[in-house]
């Protein structure tokens, strides 16, 4: 949670983090089941994975797959039923009451009463951070998300992207080691998300917190990630995690490239072997 | 927010058009002028034949018609005669004088004041108790509809007199009968707006791990603001009819219910036409009131237009 997280990465050397990065997220045999109308569903079945600091990690899978209810997991805002969980070594919970991660949800849930600026500032509000500093704190990540002279308009006067841009902003603000990201721009048209992917890329590059990402769309997933864990339906499992190796500083012409393609390949054919294409 | 349009604001560009409303307005009222007046002289007509014409059977239709509209007890006063009255007993007597109709609907308007600001209160507080304690919801809920579904003119009259033998007359009883009629619309409103955060807002005051203090303050609050108002506009209304009920069985010798009861005791009915025009205008520049200072605090709130 120090500033630390935020200094520019040292070259383009750390592009994957090393092994000896410290485990961020920690999931051993975790499981998950709810009593639905017609009887209990596996919504999570014997997960395990390791993300390190300063990766780029994507969850991709059908709908029902459970990647929104794995990161509802790590939040801390649904309880699995089985595993174990460390975050930062700590349990979700502890890790929520000390504010280890920030949260991007699928819409940008602002509060429509407060202007840019307030509902930048509303986390640092709620940690009881002094005035100054988080007016500070409101116009740096104001203008690293590109929107300087927007700080007192209110959220309906923005558009989809630049509302969602702000709820960005608003998770870097208290500066989390941890950014999890639930189909931010999922509800975004593809000119849009384009930039918008992008400039996420730039902000990670910049800040190097560790991202959890997690989408549908195989094209997002491999140009952001440096690891993308495919994920089945019925019940909710991992498939397979593949690793990409992106040149870094890679702009969305990377998508045309023999890589882009053979890395897109890969997550599609584990995708058609969990059965994703049927029915 | 699309809460303005809810409400039921019109938009700016028909707001600043006051010909565009005042056409449909005036077209109104002029079909209700000319329908009392012709009521007036069907209800008055009888009596005016009677009593008037009964030596002289040479009557005419223009003589009928005069009469009607200028009898001192009509059934049914004509509005130039009610205007006239109104006009005198506003304008025609000192304020602080017992005829004076400013000073009665002042004595209303304390007591409507007064009551709404108790409804409030009370209102308020009962919803909160309502969203944050289940039982509440479960044990409380149901008084507060069955509440509403007593006559108010049964109640009143022994709230007036419980409240008598403790020692408090005149303005406490009659706001206390407001308060009991006004603090339902904001305990329903209140209710429902402290509830109106959506699954996502309160997911993310989560993730900041905000204390449920600061969930009430920063979430739920600002959140019902637009409800509270819209019950507020409703809660200023009764809250007005509640003291002008009260005024009624304590046999005031003040406030606008005082008027009404004196002047059907004595067939006063242009008096009693007055004090109900009286009561009308204080009820519209009540909700008028409330509805600017909405105005001024939703747009403080960045609603739209």
């Amino acid at each position: 949670m120090s500033a630390s997280a935020l200094k520019p990465a040292a070259g383009t050397a750390a592009r994957s983090a090393p092994a000896a990065a410290p485990l961020v997220i920690d999931i051993d045999g975790l499981s998950l089941a709810y009593q639905a109308a017609d009887g209990p569903v596996l919504a999570l079945s014997d997960i395990d994975l390791e993300v390190r600091a300063g990766e780029f990690v994507s969850f991709i899978g059908p709908s029902g797959c459970g990647k929104t209810t794995l990161m509802r997991v790590v939040a801390n805002l649904v309880e699995p039923s089985a595993g174990t969980i460390r975050v930062n070594g700590m349990t979700p919970e502890e890790a929520r009451l000390k504010r280890a991660y920030g949260y991007v949800f699928q819409a940008p849930a602002l509060y429509p009463w407060r202007t840019v600026r307030r509902n930048l500032m509303l986390p640092l509000e709620i940690m009881g951070m002094k005035r100054a500093e988080r007016e500070a704190r409101a116009r740096k990540y104001l203008a690293l998300v590109g929107l300087e002279g927007f700080e007192n308009k209110f959220p309906w006067q923005l558009s989809g992207g630049m509302q969602q841009r702000v709820s960005i902003a608003r998770a870097l603000g208290f500066e989390p080691q941890l950014l999890l990201m639930d189909e931010p721009f999922g509800a975004l048209d593809e000119i849009n998300r384009d930039r918008l992917n992008e400039h996420l890329l730039r902000l990670w590059e910049k800040t190097r917190v560790t991202v959890v990402f997690v989408t549908h769309s195989i094209q997002e997933a491999v140009y952001l990630s440096n690891r993308i864990v495919v994920m089945s339906p019925r019940p909710g499992r991992i498939l397979e995690v593949i690793d990409s190796d992106l040149p870094p500083d890679r702009t969305l012409d990377v998508r045309e490239t023999p890589e882009f393609l053979a890395i897109a390949h890969r997550v599609r054919m584990a995708l058609r072997a969990s059965h994703s294409y049927d029915d | 927010m699309t809460t303005s349009a809810a409400l039921g604001f019109p938009s700016r560009g028909e707001r600043g058009n006051w010909k565009w409303r005042a056409a449909p307005l005036a077209t109104v009222l002029l079909a209700i002028l000319v329908l009392w007046y012709a009521g007036a002289i069907l209800l008055n007509a009888p009596q005016v034949i009677e009593l008037k014409f009964r030596d002289r059977p040479d009557w005419t239709a223009r003589e009928l018609v005069e009469a009607t509209w200028s009898m001192e007890r009509p059934v049914l006063p004509a509005p130039h005669q009610v205007a006239v009255d109104f006009h005198e007993s506003v304008f025609g007597r000192p304020v602080t004088s017992r005829r004076s109709l400013v000073y009665h609907a002042g004595v209303t308007a304390l007591a409507t004041l007064v009551g709404f600001l108790l409804g409030i209160v009370l209102g308020i507080a009962l919803a909160v108790g309502i969203v944050h304690v289940r039982t509440l919801d479960r044990s409380l809920m149901p008084w507060v509809i069955a509440s509403q579904t007593v006559p108010i003119l049964a109640i009143a009259p022994m709230i007036v007199v419980v409240l008598g033998n403790v020692g408090f007359t005149g303005l406490l009883p009659k706001a206390v009968i407001s308060m009991y009629l006004c603090f339902f619309p904001v305990t329903i409103g209140m209710v429902k707006g402290l509830r109106s955060p959506d699954p996502l807002q309160l997911d993310l005051a989560r993730t900041y791990s905000a204390s449920p203090a600061q969930v009430f303050f920063k979430l739920r609050c600002p959140a019902s603001v637009p409800f509270l108002f819209a019950s507020l506009k409703v809660a200023v209304g009764v809250s007005l009819v509640g003291a002008i009920v009260g005024e009624l069985p304590t046999g005031a010798q003040e406030g606008i219910g005082a008027r009404l009861l004196s002047g059907s005791y004595y067939g006063q009915t242009v008096q009693i036409w007055s004090a109900l025009v009286m009561a009308a205008l204080l009820g519209i520049a009540l909700v008028a009131a409330v509805g600017l200072v909405e105005r001024l605090t939703l747009k403080q709130m960045g609603a739209e237009a």
